[in-house]
């Protein structure tokens, strides 16, 4: 089944930094030699400016940078934690790696799809949630775990989810 | 109680990530005792003297690491952190870093000090954001107490330490990869040599360290490389943080004298108390998913770089990890070859090629569609990655491949006869196919 993301797809066609984020963004650029390093930082800040990375943020980075587009955009999509299309308000990021595994995180990740009605990449229709399934997350010894935004949720199973969801607004 | 020996020893210290609660631990003496009374290379001589090894899993001799930078080039050097920590099974790091930042900004100054650089990078993987805010709080205040700056310590010494966050790509845990992403490229691998300590950062000397070898040098400085030697074996000295997972009574890390027994580890009371739920051991992957898995007969062997290697394994970088008696291998390896499928950076063909052929295989294998003559093939195809790709991802891809065939093999051959697995899954509903 197939949901439609809530945020606007119409994504802007030019973007600038906002005024709040300004300082950061310079703060990010004066830690290194060369200016072309900044690029990872700043595409942190424009994911957590607009939600994800419209086109016009990869260019307001490379604007930035003074880079050509492509290089950015290229950087972009070599990672896996840039949105590169919006995503639900909380970010559910379950690991499968073996050690979660081992201890039930496909049995979790069939609850959340049965729950949530989504599966893998998708977003429920109200855009509260996007379901995803992510490589180890570093947290092996409290699998299964999950992230949701950059928050980490440790030793879970159906219950703890469950709860955890209900916050979730 | 103190939960370890040296790294551990008061990690739980209510206030720990504050600087007046690690000063008052003796935090920050390391570097009064350093800067201004030993030399750059009397450190270096040190860290050799302690026997010091990686962390990260190569286990290289972190003093001669140090050796090969070049004392005579112009260039500025780089101290490099990786703090990626993305080997799966892996989690010591995000512990360590979380209740006691500031031993490893005292150790960035004090390595930076020694191969003579005057600046250096933490490198977290992207999932590590809120690590990083609190490593940023423990160097702003560092900063603040004059720890940091034009003039440490009044010593004359000027280092500056700096965070960057990557984004998700467990290639950046490669050093050569974590410098291209540090840079603004994508997270690929480089050609050694040059190595880092020749033309690293910005084509300039650098070192990159694990952040458990960091941390262990202002340890090392203070109280000199014999004291380290208290714990361990000949060749493997010091401590070792073992993060332990998998149906165990209690997984976590645990710092340990190198060369403890892996069964004492899992089995003791001290340790994770033994198996959960009547399950028996089964295999362990010792030091993370890349090395190959012992069978439950090995697990007398010493947790140290040398009885590892006597039974066919590394120690890596410490990620236990511990399969149980009612996990079929087929699909525990399936899981780890998709991990590696997901993240072959992409630039050479037997790493990238060969990860998607060993998944298709072991697809087929688990979903009882394997053909007569697939379990040769798939560990034909891991012998042609293993040695013939760019950089360790593909030994990595390998090895997990190599290690099940040869010590259980007959699961696979059972899946190609039977279209089912050998073992009897009571855990069916835990571990399902989901891929």
């Amino acid at each position: 089944m197939s949901h439609a993301p809530v945020m606007p797809v119409e994504a802007p066609a030019v973007l600038e930094w906002p005024e709040a984020v300004k300082a950061e963004v310079a703060e990010a650029i004066s830690h290194y030699p060369v200016k072309r390093s900044a690029v990872l930082p700043l595409l942190w800040i424009a994911q957590r400016t607009w939600g994800w990375l419209p086109p016009a943020a990869m260019q307001l980075v490379a604007r930035t940078l003074e880079l050509n587009e492509p290089e950015v955009f290229g950087v972009a999509t070599f990672y896996t934690m840039f949105n590169l299309q919006p995503v639900g308000r909380h970010h559910l990021q379950v690991c499968m790696t073996l050690s979660c595994s081992l201890m039930g995180a496909d049995r979790l990740f069939k609850h959340l799809e049965h729950k949530l009605g989504i599966g893998h990449g998708e977003t429920t229709a109200d855009g509260r949630f996007t379901l995803r399934r992510v490589e180890c997350l570093a947290a092996c010894g409290g699998g299964p775990c999950m992230q949701v935004g950059l928050d980490y949720y440790e030793d879970l199973d159906e219950t703890k989810v469950d709860a955890i969801l209900e916050k979730l607004k | 109680m103190s939960r370890g020996l040296l790294l551990f020893k008061d990690i739980d210290t209510p206030g720990l990530t504050g600087i007046e609660t690690y000063r008052k631990l003796g935090g920050y003496e390391s570097l009064a005792g350093t800067l201004g009374h030993k030399t750059p290379d009397e450190c270096i001589e040190i860290v050799k003297s302690s026997g010091l090894r990686g962390r990260g899993g190569a286990g290289f001799p972190t003093g001669l690491k140090w050796s090969f930078v070049p004392k005579n080039s112009p260039k500025p050097k780089y101290i490099v952190c990786n703090a990626d920590e993305s080997e799966p099974g892996t989690f010591k790091d995000r512990e360590l870093m979380v209740l006691n930042p500031h031993l490893l900004v005292e150790g960035m100054i004090l390595s930076g000090y020694a191969i003579g650089a005057n600046a250096g990078y933490i490198y977290f993987r992207g999932e590590f954001a809120y690590v990083q805010a609190i490593v940023d709080k423990a160097i702003a205040e560092a900063r603040a107490a004059g720890l940091l700056g034009d003039n440490v310590f009044g010593s004359g010494f000027p280092f500056e330490l700096y965070t960057h966050l990557g984004a998700g790509a467990y290639i950046c845990g490669e050093e050569t990869a974590l410098l291209s992403s540090l840079e603004g490229y994508r997270g690929q691998p480089r050609l050694k040599p040059p190595f880092p300590a020749v033309e690293g950062l910005y084509a300039c000397p650098t070192v990159v360290n694990n952040v458990e070898t960091i941390m262990n040098v202002p340890h090392i400085l203070k109280n000199g490389g014999q004291w380290y030697k208290q714990w361990g074996t000949e060749k493997s000295c010091g401590t070792k943080v073992l993060s332990v997972s998998g149906p165990v009574k209690r997984p976590g890390n645990y710092e340990i004298p190198l060369g403890l027994p892996l069964r004492t580890l899992i089995e003791s009371p001290e340790y994770c108390g033994g198996m959960r739920d009547g399950l028996k051991v089964k295999g362990v992957i010792p030091g993370g998913s890349s090395v190959p898995v012992i069978p439950a007969s090995q697990i007398d062997a010493g947790l140290d770089y040398e009885s590892m290697n006597a039974v066919g394994t590394f120690l890596g970088s410490g990620g236990v990890i511990v399969i149980d008696d009612q996990t079929c291998m087929v699909d525990a390896l399936w899981n780890l070859i998709r991990f590696y499928r997901h993240e072959s950076c992409g630039k050479c063909t037997p790493c990238r090629e060969g990860t998607y052929w060993m998944g298709e295989i072991l697809e087929r294998l688990e979903k009882g569609e394997g053909r007569e003559g697939d379990v040769d093939l798939l560990l034909d195809v891991a012998n042609n990655i293993f040695g013939k790709s760019f950089c360790a991802l593909g030994d990595a891809a390998a090895m997990p491949v190599q290690g099940m065939l040869k010590h259980f093999r007959e699961e696979f051959e059972y899946h190609v006869k039977h279209k089912r697995c050998m073992v009897n899954r009571r855990r069916q509903a835990v571990m399902e196919v989901t891929a």
